[in-house]
């Protein structure tokens, strides 16, 4: 599993690439709070290249929104695939987050 | 085509992707559960493996975490036993009711019920048996020749 981090006018945009899960999910955790502690606002953790993502994938997910939402900005998700869109269906995650089709929809009106 | 793998892993949650591969890998495809077999059960196992490592061995690293996959022609069974003292997996409350959504955990044991068709504890409860059936018409064949 590894990130790929790009910047979008003032969204940091996040590519997971290969698994979620609870081997390396503070990887990705302490890289966007270190973002934040940078006074970055805007997130958008694009799931394009991802396999799959477990509990606590999913657990570090809902953390991180809360935290950036409680600093005033916005953790968005995209290009979930069936199998990813099922998961936060079942969890009802999809209720928490704002849950783009593409790139390029979840930066529309960041 | 019956086939059955035992084998034992550290107490270390970087095991645990390289673990889900090797069984998946081992246990083979029954082509009609291959969406299962990519999906539900990589997620489960990887679930079940971490709760044995974070909540029965309490992440001790001189314990071991014991796998047993065995395949049947109707059923693929995977039972993963800690070594602590077990608990009472009833007792999860829900994650999905509002109160618990913004929760970071608790979540896996969900998940593993959602995602395979049938999960089982021990009366002790340090060792779950996660089952998958597979459809009778489908043909086993390696993964590497899919």
């Amino acid at each position: 599993m590894a990130f790929e981090v790009n910047r979008e006018g003032d969204v940091v945009v996040i590519d997971v690439d290969g698994q979620l899960i609870v081997g390396n999910r503070q990887e990705l955790k302490q890289m966007i709070l270190d973002q934040v502690e940078e006074g970055e606002r805007k997130f958008l953790v694009d799931f394009t290249r991802t396999g799959y993502i477990d509990s606590s994938g999913l657990g570090v997910l809902v953390s991180l929104s809360k935290k950036i939402r409680e600093k005033g900005g916005e953790l968005r998700l995209s290009t979930l695939n069936e199998d990813l869109r099922t998961l936060f269906e079942l969890t009802k995650l999809d209720t928490l987050f704002r849950i783009a089709d593409s790139r390029e929809e979840g930066l529309k009106d960041f | 085509m019956d086939r059955e793998l035992v084998f034992e892993l550290p107490n270390d949650l970087q095991c645990i992707e390289e673990a889900v591969e090797f069984v998946v890998g081992r246990c083979g495809g029954c082509v009609a559960a291959a969406e299962k077999l990519r999906f539900n059960f990589r997620v489960s196992l990887t679930e079940a493996l971490a709760n044995a490592m974070i909540y029965g061995n309490g992440r001790d690293p001189s314990k071991r975490v014991r796998v047993e996959m065995r395949m049947r022609s109707r059923a693929l069974r995977v039972r993963v036993t800690d070594q602590g003292h077990g608990f009472d997996a009833d007792t999860v409350p829900d994650p999905t009711r509002p109160e618990n959504l913004e929760c970071p955990g608790g979540r896996g044991i969900f998940l593993m019920r959602k995602l395979m068709d049938e999960v089982r504890y021990n009366e002790r409860g340090n060792a779950v048996t996660l089952t998958l059936h597979l459809p009778e018409s489908g043909p086993i064949r390696r993964e590497a020749s899919a």
